[in-house]
């Protein structure tokens, strides 16, 4: 049975999840890919007010399809992770230490999770389908022109995941 | 003479591309639910389960299989006794627009690689152009996804590297994209040719129907023995172990110089959107 967490995440709990546990995530997340990553990091260097409070909250990488009518999402599998090891570090050094997305990660970016007691996350890649049913609420928060790739607040049910990288840094890649 | 309309060009493109994005190929899902049954890793076995689960959901609910509705790429045949007095082009890219707007599929083009402005209709679609005999247009579309084109490469060979030099170019490629690509995978190899020549050559190869073989029996050889090796280097459904690496490898060869082994490889990802139709031109009353 995968073990139920609900956001946010904070660091006790962060330190109970082990490589290759399967979890089921309920709460809010928040949507970020490569250029919101990009303009979250710039708005913490301008010392400008970030969009959400990033302590304990869960990020995905995900630029979804855009909602029909009747759809709360439309498809929202991951996107591969590696493009944002270079913005991570500093929005967890924030507190934004949970990160959902696909594939591996930097050294650099596991040396930043180990000393920010953090964890990643792999949600499937290509079940933009089938995760979208996981979705209830969908808000966007910020960077609205930024269409697919604008950060917006996801309330999900038992969104499936897999426990990657640990808080002590063992990874689930070989 | 013979021509297509039009107005048949743009509904055709458009209705491609919605199609492609929701329905997976009967032929590949019949390959996931055999490489369900194969496979020897629990966990993977689990994650093809899930992508099997994930296309019903997609054509069921309308719902695109995944949300990376890619750039779009369109292979024409086109008839040699056809005339179109438009810009052909043109109107693959107005279809392409509508497709993605009516589609509501996600629109993933920027204006310029280092500007990074979004078009906001997903064009230009990449568009190719070859001739055949007769009055028929073939077109053939894919919504091809970025996580796996990122992860292809190209490389000029020395031909003394021969076979052996291909088949660790072609393994190394699929080892480091790892679970980066959505593996299970269908590689598209393309061998000889120049520089820009093997990398089409690729891109044809997974284009091909996944169950048939290539042309001649040394690229037949070459993708049996490929697909077996690649199977072996337990990168598995989604880079997390197993046997099922790549559905198929399609390996397509062309002449090439005497100073060079050009080879291609375009990794295409479990989502292996793809749609053909033929249309038959009309005749033209001759005015003369």
């Amino acid at each position: 049975m995968a073990k139920k967490l609900t956001t946010p995440i904070n660091e006790e709990t962060r330190k109970s999840l082990t490589v290759g546990e399967e979890i089921l995530i309920s709460g809010y997340i928040y949507t970020a890919r490569d250029a919101a990553h990009k303009l979250l990091v710039d708005a913490i260097k301008n010392k400008e007010k970030l969009p959400f409070d990033l302590i304990d909250q869960v990020v995905y990488y995900v630029g979804p399809t855009p909602a029909k009518p009747n759809q709360v999402i439309g498809a929202c599998g991951p996107t591969s992770s590696y493009r944002m090891d270079k913005f991570s570090p500093e929005l967890m050094k924030r507190g934004l230490n949970v990160m959902i997305g696909k594939g591996p990660r930097s050294e650099e970016f596991i040396d930043a999770v180990k000393e920010n007691k953090a964890v990643y996350l792999l949600a499937i890649g290509g079940l933009g389908a089938k995760l979208s049913k996981t979705v209830k609420e969908n808000t966007t928060i910020a960077y609205e022109y930024l269409q697919s790739e604008a950060i917006h607040r996801l309330k999900v049910v038992e969104f499936p995941v897999i426990v990657a990288i640990d808080y002590l840094g063992n990874t689930i890649f070989q | 003479m013979y021509t297509i309309k039009r107005k048949t060009i743009i509904e055709t493109i458009k209705d491609l591309f919605i199609d492609s994005a929701y329905n997976l190929d009967e032929k590949l899902v019949s390959s996931l639910k055999k490489a369900k049954q194969s496979e020897t890793n629990n966990l993977g076995k689990n994650i093809l389960d899930r992508i099997i689960d994930n296309q019903e959901i997609a054509r069921n609910d309308d719902i695109p299989l995944c949300q990376d509705t890619g750039v779009s790429v369109v292979f024409l045949e086109i008839g040699r006794e056809l005339i179109f007095d438009y810009d052909l082009e043109e109107a693959i890219n107005v279809g392409v627009r509508r497709g993605y707007i009516d589609g509501f599929l996600r629109k993933s083009i920027v204006k310029h690689p280092l500007n990074r402005i979004n078009t906001l209709d997903n064009t230009p679609a990449i568009v190719h152009f070859n001739f055949i005999p007769g009055n028929k247009l073939i077109i053939h579309v894919a919504p091809k996804g970025g996580g796996s084109e990122n992860m292809s490469r190209l490389k000029m060979l020395s031909p003394s590297e021969g076979e052996a030099g291909v088949i660790d170019f072609v393994l190394d490629t699929v080892k480091k994209a790892g679970g980066k690509a959505c593996p299970p995978l269908i590689v598209g190899v393309g061998i000889g040719g120049n520089f820009e020549k093997s990398a089409l050559l690729a891109k044809q190869a997974i284009f091909r129907s996944i169950d048939d073989n290539a042309k001649n029996e040394v690229d037949q050889k070459l993708e049996k023995l490929l697909l077996e090796k690649i199977n072996k280097l337990n990168v598995g459904p989604m880079g997390l172990g197993g046997t099922t690496t790549a559905l198929a490898v399609k390996v397509n060869s062309f002449p090439c110089h005497i100073a060079s082994l050009p080879v291609a490889v375009n990794l295409q990802c479990h989502s292996a959107r793809k749609k053909e139709v033929t249309l038959i031109g009309k005749k033209i009353n001759n005015t003369n």
